[in-house]
C-alpha cells in the first residue's frame, strides 16, 4: 500500500478579505435593501459558521432589477459601441486578476472547495473568461453568426452553487460582450463572490444597471424567470429546475438557455495508459468534491482491465487529502450543504440496499461541517440508482464493458448528455468513440478541462445552448434576417 | 531660468535592446509642417542592422508562436495598457513628426491605442474564425487551423507615423509572427518611442525589432533576406515596389503590396476600420488528417 505521507497544515491566510455582516442587493449600481426586509444566512460548510447575512430578493425587489437592467440598456449600454464595452469587459478581467486571491479564500469559505482549486482554476478561468469575450465585444460580425447579430436585451441569468464566481462569469461575460445587460441570482448557499463581484463592477465603473445582482432561494430565480421585462433566461442547474423554467417560458418570446445535470460515461479501453487514466478517473469524479455537471460519475472500463483499474483507483484514492479547503494540501474539500450532503448519502444508501459494493479509503472527516468520504461502488449494473441518478458528490459508479459497441451503448444509456471521456492510446478509436456519444463535451485522454475559447454544453436534458467560444455568443444574440 | 530639458536619444530596437546603428551614422529628423525644428538625430541603419534584426526575430519566433493564443492576447493588451499610460508623450511626439494640432494628434493616438487593442483580442479568435472542421468523404477527423507564417518585413507607412505603424505592426505578430520593421522614414520618432513601449510590457525580445534609416537603402536588404518569410510593402510609397516584389519572388514570400491602383503607391486612410485581410496575409493554413475507426 502506498503510504501517505504526513504533510504540515498550509492554511491559506483569510485576512485577505473582508466579510461584512450583512449584503444589500445590487441594482442599479448601488447595495440596496430588499423591499421586505428579509434576510437569510450563509455559512461556511466546512464549520458551519455563519459568514454573513444575505438578502433575500422578492418578486418586487425583482422587478427594480429589471427596470434599472432595461434602463442601463436603453440609455447607454445597447448605445455603446463594441469597443468601448469590451473595454469594461477588459478592466473587470483585470480586476479579477488582481484581487484573485481575495475572490479564491471567499470562494473556498463560502463554498467549501479546495483553496488549490479556487486559486488555480475557478477565479483565473473566470478571469479568462472575461479577457476572452472583451476581444469579441467589437469582433461579432466575425463570429460566423451573420454579418449584423443584434443584442436581446435583459438577460436573467441563474447559476448554482458549485463554481459560483466562474458560473457567473460564463454568464455576465458573454451577455455583456454582446451588448445586453443582466440580473443574475447567484446560488442561496454561495452569494458571497457574487457580491463581490458587485465591487468589481463598481471599480471599473461600469454605467450603474447593466449588473445586478439578486440574492435568494428559488422564488427569487422564478421572479426573474416569469418577469415579462426580461427577454432571455440562461440557467444552470438541476434538470428538474431546467424543465420547469422551459415550461414557464414556453408560449412567451424569451428565450433560453440551459446547462444542466449529468452523469457522464468516463470509458477506460484496454488499451489506455491505466495510471495516467487512473489520475484522470480521479480528476473526473473528486474534483470539487464531485460537485460538477459534467463529473465523470459513471466509470466504463473494459472488463479485462477492470481488477487492476478499480485495484489501482483503490490505491490512488488512500492518498488524497480530504479536509480543511483552506490547506493549500487538500485535495477533496467540504460539501457544500447539509441538502446536498442528505441526497448523497440518501443515493449511496440505495447503492448498497440495491447490491453495489461501497468501497471508501480509510480517512477521518473532521467533526463539525458537511463531508462526504471518496467512495467508489464496484458490481454497478445499469438498473442501479447510482448509476443513473445525479449523486452530484464524491462518489463513483464502476460498470464494465466488453465491446467498443457495448461501451457506446451503455454509454449512451442516460437521458443525459453533457460530457464523456475516452482513454485509449489509439486515436483513429477515440475519434470514432467520440462519432459514436450523444453528449455535448468528449475529454480524451484527460478530464474536467475548461477553456474559455471552448463550448460546453449539453445534448439530450442536460440542457440546450452552448457556453464559451463562438457558439457560445449565439446564445445571446438576435440573428434571425442577418443571414 | 527655465529648466533645461533632458532630451532622449533615440536609437534602434533590436532583439529587445536598443543599440545604435552598427555603421554609427546618424541622420537629422526634423518636425513636419512650415517651420521645421529639429528633433532629434536619429540612427541610420544599416543591411548588417537589418540582417541582426533578423536574426533577433528569427530567434524569436518559436516562443512567441509557441505561447498560448491567451497569453499573447495578454501580453498584447499589456500593450494597449501602456501606451494609454504614455498618451501624451505620443500625441506631443505624433504632433511634432506629423505637423498637427494637438487636437489632431490626439485623434490618432488614441486610435492607435484602441487600434491595437482591438487586435488584442484576435488571438484567441483567429484559429476560431479562419479554421474548421473538413467534412471530408471518408472516416477521417480532418481539420485546418491558421499558424503563423514566421519573419515578417514590414516598410512601416511613412506618413501615419503611429496610427500606421500600428496598424502593420500588430495584425502580423498577433498570430504569432515576428517582425523586422523599417520605420518611415523621415518621422521615425513614434516607432522607437512605441519599441520603448514594447520593451516595458512583457512583449518578449525580438518579436518586434524597428530599424530606422533610408527605406530605399534598407528596404532591399529586407526584401531579398532569405530567412525573411514574408514582406509588407505598406511604406514602399516613394519606391519602385515591383522590384521588391520581384527580389521577394526569389524565397517566394508572402507579399503585401502597397495600396493604391495599378503601379502607383499611396498610404491608405488607417482611420478605417481594419478587417482580416492583415492577419491573414501572414498565416498558413495547416490541414491535419487522422483516420477514424473502432
Amino acid at each position: 500500500m502506498t503510504p501517505k505521507f504526513e504533510y504540515a497544515p498550509a492554511p491559506e491566510s483569510r485576512s485577505v478579505v473582508d466579510i461584512a455582516s450583512s449584503y444589500g442587493l445590487f441594482i442599479g449600481g448601488d447595495f440596496v435593501d430588499p423591499t421586505d426586509g428579509k434576510s437569510f444566512k450563509t455559512v461556511n460548510p466546512a464549520t458551519e459558521e455563519k459568514l454573513a447575512d444575505v438578502s433575500e430578493a422578492s418578486a418586487a425587489d425583482v422587478d427594480k432589477a429589471v427596470r434599472a437592467a432595461r434602463r442601463a440598456y436603453d440609455r447607454t449600454w445597447s448605445r455603446m459601441s463594441g469597443a468601448e464595452r469590451g473595454k469594461y469587459l477588459y478592466r473587470i478581467a483585470r480586476l479579477l486578476q488582481e484581487r484573485a486571491r481575495e475572490f479564491a479564500v471567499l470562494e473556498t469559505l463560502d463554498n467549501g472547495k479546495p483553496i488549490k482549486e479556487s486559486r488555480d482554476v475557478d477565479v483565473p478561468t473566470a478571469a479568462a473568461h472575461f479577457f476572452y469575450h472583451a476581444g469579441w465585444a467589437d469582433k461579432l460580425e466575425y463570429a460566423g453568426l451573420g454579418p449584423a447579430p443584434k443584442s436581446l436585451g435583459v438577460v436573467g441569468q441563474v447559476i448554482p452553487w458549485n463554481f459560483p464566481l466562474l458560473m457567473l462569469a460564463w454568464k455576465i461575460a458573454p451577455a455583456l460582450a454582446t451588448g445586453n445587460t443582466v440580473v443574475l441570482k447567484p446560488a442561496e448557499t454561495t452569494p458571497l463572490t457574487a457580491l463581490l463581484f458587485a465591487e468589481v463592477c463598481r471599480q471599473a465603473d461600469l454605467p450603474p444597471g447593466v449588473v445586478n445582482i439578486v440574492t435568494g432561494a428559488g422564488p427569487t430565480g422564478q421572479a426573474i424567470v416569469d418577469h415579462p421585462g426580461v427577454d432571455k433566461i440562461a440557467f444552470t442547474g438541476s434538470t428538474d429546475v431546467g424543465k420547469a423554467i422551459a415550461r414557464a417560458v414556453a408560449g412567451t418570446r424569451k428565450r433560453v438557455t440551459l446547462e444542466l445535470g449529468g452523469k457522464a460515461a468516463n470509458i477506460v479501453f484496454d488499451d489506455a495508459a491505466i495510471d495516467q487514466a487512473v489520475e484522470g478517473i480521479v480528476n473526473g469524479i473528486f474534483f470539487n468534491q464531485g460537485h460538477v455537471c459534467c463529473a465523470g460519475s459513471r466509470l466504463l472500463v473494459q472488463e479485462s482491465i477492470a481488477d487492476d483499474v478499480v485495484h489501482r483507483l483503490q490505491r490512488r484514492l488512500r492518498t488524497l487529502r480530504v479536509g480543511d479547503p483552506m490547506d493549500k494540501n487538500t485535495d477533496v474539500g467540504a460539501i457544500n450543504s447539509a441538502a446536498q450532503l442528505a441526497r448523497i448519502t440518501e443515493l449511496t444508501d440505495a447503492g448498497v440496499a440495491e447490491g453495489a459494493q461501497r468501497w471508501s479509503p480509510d480517512v477521518e472527516l473532521p467533526k463539525r461541517g458537511y463531508w462526504f468520504a471518496p467512495t467508489v461502488f464496484t458490481g454497478v449494473s445499469q438498473t442501479h440508482r447510482i448509476a443513473r441518478e445525479e449523486i452530484f458528490g464524491p462518489v463513483l459508479s464502476v460498470l464494465t464493458f466488453r465491446t467498443p459497441d457495448e461501451a457506446v451503448a451503455k454509454a449512451n444509456n442516460t437521458p443525459y448528455g453533457l460530457s464523456a471521456g475516452i482513454w485509449s492510446e489509439k486515436g483513429s478509436r477515440i475519434l470514432a468513440i467520440a462519432d459514436k456519444l450523444r453528449a455535448g463535451v468528449v475529454w480524451a485522454n484527460t478530464f474536467n478541462r475548461f477553456d474559455p475559447t471552448s463550448p460546453f454544453g449539453g445534448y439530450k436534458e442536460s440542457g440546450y445552448g452552448r457556453e464559451g467560444g463562438r457558439q457560445g455568443l449565439a446564445a445571446y444574440l438576435d440573428t434571425e434576417g442577418t443571414h | 531660468m527655465p529648466r533645461l530639458e533632458v532630451r532622449k536619444t533615440y536609437k534602434l530596437y533590436i532583439g529587445g535592446k536598443f543599440p545604435r546603428s552598427e555603421s554609427g551614422r546618424s541622420y537629422e529628423v526634423s518636425s513636419a509642417g512650415r517651420s521645421p525644428k529639429f528633433l532629434a538625430n536619429a540612427a541610420q541603419g544599416s543591411r548588417k542592422d537589418i540582417r541582426d534584426a533578423v536574426v533577433a526575430a528569427r530567434g524569436a519566433v518559436k516562443g512567441w508562436s509557441g505561447a498560448t493564443a491567451y497569453n499573447r492576447g495578454q501580453v498584447l493588451y499589456r500593450v494597449g495598457e501602456v501606451l494609454e499610460g504614455r498618451r501624451d508623450q505620443f500625441i506631443a511626439e505624433v504632433a511634432a513628426s506629423e505637423g498637427l494640432t494637438k487636437p489632431q494628434a490626439t485623434k490618432l493616438v488614441d486610435a492607435a491605442i484602441d487600434r491595437w487593442v482591438w487586435y488584442a483580442g484576435w488571438p484567441d479568435k483567429l484559429a476560431q474564425v479562419l479554421g474548421n472542421l473538413n467534412p471530408v468523404a471518408g472516416p477521417y477527423f480532418d481539420i485546418s487551423a491558421p499558424e503563423p507564417t514566421g519573419v515578417v518585413g514590414v516598410l512601416a507607412p511613412q506618413d501615419s507615423s503611429l496610427l500606421g505603424l500600428v496598424s502593420v505592426i500588430a495584425p502580423a505578430i498577433v498570430s504569432g509572427n515576428t517582425v523586422v520593421v523599417v520605420a518611415s522614414e523621415d518621422r521615425p520618432l513614434p516607432a522607437i518611442s512605441l519599441g520603448e513601449v514594447l520593451a516595458t510590457s512583457d512583449v518578449p525580445a525580438g518579436v518586434v525589432n524597428i530599424v530606422t534609416g533610408r527605406t530605399a537603402e534598407l528596404a532591399p536588404w529586407l526584401a531579398s533576406h532569405a530567412d525573411v518569410n514574408a514582406l509588407d510593402l505598406t511604406g514602399a510609397t516613394e519606391l519602385p515596389w515591383a522590384e521588391l516584389e520581384a527580389s521577394a519572388a526569389e524565397t517566394l514570400k508572402r507579399v503585401v503590396r502597397p495600396a493604391g491602383d495599378g503601379s502607383g503607391a499611396e498610404e491608405p486612410d488607417w482611420l478605417v476600420t481594419p478587417d482580416l485581410s492583415r492577419m491573414h496575409a501572414f498565416l498558413e493554413t495547416k490541414t491535419v488528417w487522422h483516420p477514424k475507426g473502432m
